[in-house]
């Protein structure tokens, strides 16, 4: 078994995050991997556990201090961290990202085949869901999406999903793009022993070159959406707060009558 | 901007108050064609979409939105014509638009809370960042793809509003990798589902499981009932009315929220709501930072007594 996860760097969830340029500031200080991409680590740790052979790779995409992620999924256990970093890359939207891990994904899959990438459901920064979609179309690989559960067997892999008007049971042939939700799985912690040899463990880094991608194929230049403005929204005006000594439920009441909501 | 296609959310063969949303916001952009995933639209659904301003309703029959990349050929075949398509965002859709962008180069936003179109490019706004932030975002490629939030159109008929002509779309669905092996339709309540509710009252830990006021006050108020993860996940109330970052996205005109603590997954959630009101016995809960209305007291005291009250003043 041999599976590939995508982590993505992101800004502490609890931290200020900003605009510069349109783009979205990080410090290396606050981020870290993506929540929810620890969901996907360990959706990939136990199915290699459970074949009792194989092999994970962690693969972030992003400037330098983007290693903090893989670094994350090394504490976590898997065997390989590879980091793709290029200033050309900056400012690519889903679909120059998707490119560029599809390239860094053949690379690896031509060495020897993957089974499966994994993913998180989304990254909270950006949350918008779309790259899993579209790294299988770009890989034409098969795509199951949102798992709360995943198994793997006869060169296929079963997922099931809760979306808002019914569950499904999709399954399809190796390989595949899963991604995972967090209700798949509890993410580990990592122990102390695999903290420290993280501390050492190597990065293979990649530039586009490595991959053999025009630069002009990603980046800001090909990205068909430009953020043209961004500001924080202002805090709630007029906010009132009661605490109950007795008439707090009438209170609330003629609030929502007064603003025509009951 | 000429033509841009809406595609219609349906359930039992009628159309969805976001679908009508949709539609407001594709005429500020263009003449709207529906473009109908499934069996021909009754007459009334027809008549509906025209009254709301689609010129044509473009049926494709025996397309099955569940795979993605067959719903993405099945609207692709209905809009090709089309410089703008607009979806009510979803996970589902949003796996829809990814591919159809690919196939069409078209550039995306999903989660929009509306769109506009200057110097002829179509600009989308939304929130990010757990609604902290606005964003204004320009599509540069020649067609757009929006995914537009439930309850961020206000529905109107179309001022001149003619009748739609249905069109029956032809097209091959390709043969997919992935399989449905099984489909268990969920249960709908009788209220909108929880994306589309104008209202939507929440309970939390703070409810010990018991949801019986806090369905009271939704019946009450017209709204859906949602949860807090930590409720879903003690069992209390299924995984469906999880309201947050990893759940539903909401932005109902009222939001209330009893005894939730606030956590930034589930601001993330309902935060860019209307009116957001907080029911929490502990004065410094995070839900209170972004409550237009915050009673620090015990759900068990305040909703029984708010709904009395409510109910006194529609006899009144
Ligand atoms: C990756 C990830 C994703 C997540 N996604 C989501 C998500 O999408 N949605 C989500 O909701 N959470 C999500 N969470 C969980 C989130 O972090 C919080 O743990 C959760 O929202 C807390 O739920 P709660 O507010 O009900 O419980 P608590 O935080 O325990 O708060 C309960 C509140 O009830 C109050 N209370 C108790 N009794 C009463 C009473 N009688 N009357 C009034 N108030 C009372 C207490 O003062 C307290 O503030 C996620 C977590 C992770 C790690």
């Amino acid at each position: 078994m041999r599976i590939l996860v995508t982590v993505k760097h992101t800004p502490d969830l609890q931290s200020q995050r900003s605009f510069t340029d349109g783009r979205v500031t990080r410090s290396a200080e606050d981020g870290t991997m993506n929540e929810l991409d620890e969901n996907a680590v360990e959706a990939a740790l136990q199915l290699v556990e459970a074949a009792g052979e194989g092999e994970v790779y962690a693969l972030t995409v992003g400037g330098p201090d983007a290693v903090a992620a893989v670094r994350k999924a090394l504490q976590l256990g898997v065997n390989h961290a590879l980091h793709v970093s290029d200033e050309a890359i900056a400012g690519s939207d889903v679909f120059g990202t998707a490119k560029v891990i599809a390239a860094a994904v053949r690379k690896v899959h031509e060495e020897a085949p993957l089974d499966l990438v994994i993913t998180g459901m989304a990254a909270l920064d950006g949350l918008t869901s779309m790259l899993p979609t579209a790294l299988a179309a770009e890989l034409d690989w098969s795509q199951l999406t949102l798992a709360s559960a995943l198994s793997v067997s006869d060169g296929e892999a079963t997922i099931e999903r809760h979306l808002a008007d019914a569950h499904e049971t999709l399954a399809a042939p190796l390989p595949a793009v899963v991604s995972v939700t967090d209700e798949a799985n509890k993410p580990r912690f990592p122990n102390f022993k695999l903290i420290m040899a993280a501390r050492k463990a190597p990065v293979t880094v990649w530039t586009l070159g490595d991959l053999g991608l025009d630069p002009a194929e990603v980046g800001a230049g090909a990205s068909r959406t430009t953020v043209v403005d961004a500001s924080p929204r202002p805090p709630r005006a007029d906010r009132v707060k009661v605490t109950d000594t007795g008439d707090a439920g009438t209170q609330l009441a003629d609030f929502l009558i007064e603003k025509g909501l009951a | 901007m000429t033509t841009v296609a809406v595609l219609i959310d349906h359930r039992d063969g009628a159309v969805t108050r976001p679908a009508l949303e949709a539609l407001t916001l594709a005429r500020s952009l263009g003449t709207p064609v529906a473009v109908w995933l499934g069996e021909t639209p009754s007459a009334d659904a027809a008549d509906q979409l025209g009254e709301y301003g689609a010129s044509e309703v473009r049926v494709v029959d025996a397309a099955d939105a569940r795979v993605a990349s067959r719903a993405a050929v099945a609207v692709g075949a209905a809009s090709e014509d089309a410089d703008a398509v607009i979806m009510i965002s979803t996970f589902v859709t949003k796996e829809v638009a990814t591919r159809l962008a690919l196939a069409t180069g078209a550039g995306v936003v999903v989660d929009a809370a509306g769109a506009e179109l200057v110097d002829g490019k179509v600009e989308t706004f939304q929130t990010v960042f757990a609604a902290t932030w606005d964003v204004r975002t320009r599509i540069n490629a020649d067609k757009a793809i929006v995914g537009v939030r439930p309850n961020t159109t206000q529905a109107t008929p179309a001022e001149s509003a003619g009748a739609a002509t249905v069109v029956e779309v032809s097209v091959d669905l390709p043969e997919t990798r992935e399989r449905v092996v099984a489909v268990e339709p969920v249960e709908q309540s009788d209220s909108a589902p929880l994306a589309e509710a104008p209202v939507v009252v929440s309970g939390g830990r703070g409810t010990n499981g018991d949801y019986s006021l806090v369905s009271d006050l939704a019946e009450v108020l017209g709204g859906a009932v949602g949860a807090s993860r930590d409720a879903t996940d003690e069992g209390w109330i299924s995984h469906e009315h999880m309201v947050g970052q990893t759940g539903t996205t909401v932005t109902p005109a009222l939001y209330v929220a009893c005894g939730i603590s606030g956590a930034v997954h589930h601001r993330g959630g309902m935060q860019a709501s209307g009116t957001i009101v907080s029911i929490n016995m502990d004065p410094d809960a995070p839900i209170f930072e972004i409550s237009d209305f915050g009673v620090v007291g015990n759900l068990f005291d305040v909703i029984p007594q708010a709904i009395e009250r409510i109910k006194e003043h529609r006899a009144s």
